[in-house]
């Protein structure tokens, strides 16, 4: 076990922080976007819909691209910034944040959206009927529904985070504790050729992979179990 | 008369003496005379070069694996010396196309101030290239510690895969310094401290031609080039010296 990169458990505390930041700041944003996207019947709602989903055909590069001109000292990021004396988001946690969220969003709004349609006009028809008001029918109906959902969304979007890889590279500067990341670890190992620490990382990531997608796989064969 | 037309249209394919084509693994800080160089080789008529722009370091382990590359420009000698070891090169070709001069770069004019400028670190972020990927970022850290400054100017780094990525922060000002090649700072304005060569290792860049393109006539005969006047001159002209 000499092999261990000796920063491996910074890295990887790191990694999970942001998956798990990302992941609960897209259950926020993302489960009322995917709600009016299932429910509006507005001409523009697939526009936004397309937007959401934008992430899953661009290239990571692309969004690195625009994030570090976009988070620097000559767009909106760096102007927020500055407002505690900064210059720029970039090499920042919260600028991988920020990068992470729109990065892995549609991961989130898409199955929580398809969970939200598949439940049809039904049940809050049902719960309208029932003298609740709509809030209330949201909360105690809709999102218990579309549990299986948010489950989805949760694990894919933390999942995809972690697996994050380009815009991290491009945005994050490789800071030890703050931005530098499993996949960014992986890279600069391979890079340097010290494939024992790179393969340590990268066979741990396949595993972790692997039960994640199977992990999903198994939650919506018990969603499915349990409508039948 | 359709024949004639046939055969015609097939020379334009295989005509003989074809043209040849020469994969180059360029490091990035050569992009811009790299570039250049392979247009006047191309001018030549006889062969073309295409080139791909990385960190030596990616190149280094890309080539162990069987890259398709032809040619090597690193930015150091030890991995063109390494791949002929290891037989991924030809260890007779190789040669020292250039010595590399490290800048400290700002993109705002009239910042720079010498070495004053590493000890008073009136800034928040400073660019160096990878260390272990990039031999510019080696460079760099060499004299950051030649200066006395390292330790205190280490929680203010942000580290670029190769040198062209650390360029790239600087550019867009995410970065207000960065270490970088002289080369990559012709023509973009801003101001620049030229690092004293004597405060690093020399940045001893070598070529070599590799397994893949030992029988390519358009490899050797680009690294021919390469030795010409006609592209020292062009590399000269990017800031970078002539091997002694």
């Amino acid at each position: 076990m000499t092999s261990l990169p000796p920063d491996l458990w910074s890295t990887v505390a790191l990694t999970l922080k942001l998956a798990t930041l990302t992941t609960l700041a897209l259950l926020l944003v993302g489960t009322p976007l995917a709600w009016r996207l299932a429910r509006s019947k507005a001409w523009w709602k697939e526009i936004v819909a397309a937007l959401v989903a934008m992430p899953l055909v661009l290239p990571p590069t692309v969004l690195g691209f625009y994030l570090l001109l976009a988070l620097g000292p000559d767009g909106p990021g760096g102007a927020l910034a500055s407002l505690w004396g900064a210059r720029t988001l970039a090499f920042t946690f919260e600028g991988l944040l920020i990068g992470s969220v729109i990065y892995s969003l549609p991961f989130v709004v898409q199955p929580i959206r398809n969970a939200f349609e598949a439940m049809g006009e039904r049940p809050m028809e049902v719960a309208a009927t029932l003298r609740a008001s709509p809030r209330a029918a949201f909360w105690r109906v809709a999102l218990p529904l579309a549990r299986p959902g948010l489950l989805t969304g949760a694990v894919l979007g933390f999942a995809h985070t972690v697996g994050e890889f380009g815009v991290v590279l491009m945005i994050g500067g490789n800071i030890p504790g703050r931005t530098r990341v499993l996949s960014t670890a992986i890279y600069d190992y391979v890079e340097t050729s010290r494939w024992t620490e790179a393969n340590w990382l990268a066979g741990g990531m396949v595993a972790f992979s692997f039960a994640v997608i199977l992990a999903t796989i198994l939650i919506e064969r018990r969603a499915r179990a349990r409508l039948a | 008369m359709r024949i004639v037309l046939a055969l015609a249209l097939l020379s334009l394919f295989v005509s003989p003496g074809m043209a040849g084509e020469a994969q180059i693994a360029v490091a990035a800080n050569f992009a811009e005379p790299a570039r250049e160089i392979a247009r006047a080789f191309a001018a030549k008529g006889a062969h073309t070069a295409r080139l791909s722009f990385g960190a030596s370091g990616a190149f280094f382990a890309q080539i162990g694996q069987g890259a398709p590359f032809d040619v090597f420009l690193s930015a150091d000698e030890e991995r063109p010396r390494k791949l002929a070891e290891e037989g991924h090169g030809v260890a007779s070709s190789r040669f020292a196309y250039a010595m590399g001069r490290l800048a400290l770069w700002s993109r705002d004019a009239g910042r720079a101030k010498g070495e004053e400028t590493l000890r008073e670190a009136r800034f928040d972020k400073i660019a160096v290239a990878n260390p272990a990927g990039a031999p510019y970022g080696a460079a760099a850290h060499d004299a950051m510690k030649a200066l006395g400054v390292a330790d205190a100017l280490k929680p203010k780094i942000v580290e670029g895969a190769s040198i062209g990525q650390t360029f790239q922060f600087v550019e867009t000002g995410n970065a207000e310094w960065g270490f970088v090649a002289l080369s990559q700072t012709v023509g973009k304005g801003g101001s620049l401290w030229l690092v004293p060569a004597h405060l690093h290792a020399p940045i001893r860049q070598d070529a070599i031609l590799l397994k893949h393109g030992a029988d390519n006539a358009a490899a050797t005969a680009f690294l021919d080039f390469l030795k010409s006047a006609e592209a020292r001159a062009i590399a000269a002209r990017y800031g970078y010296e002539t091997a002694p």
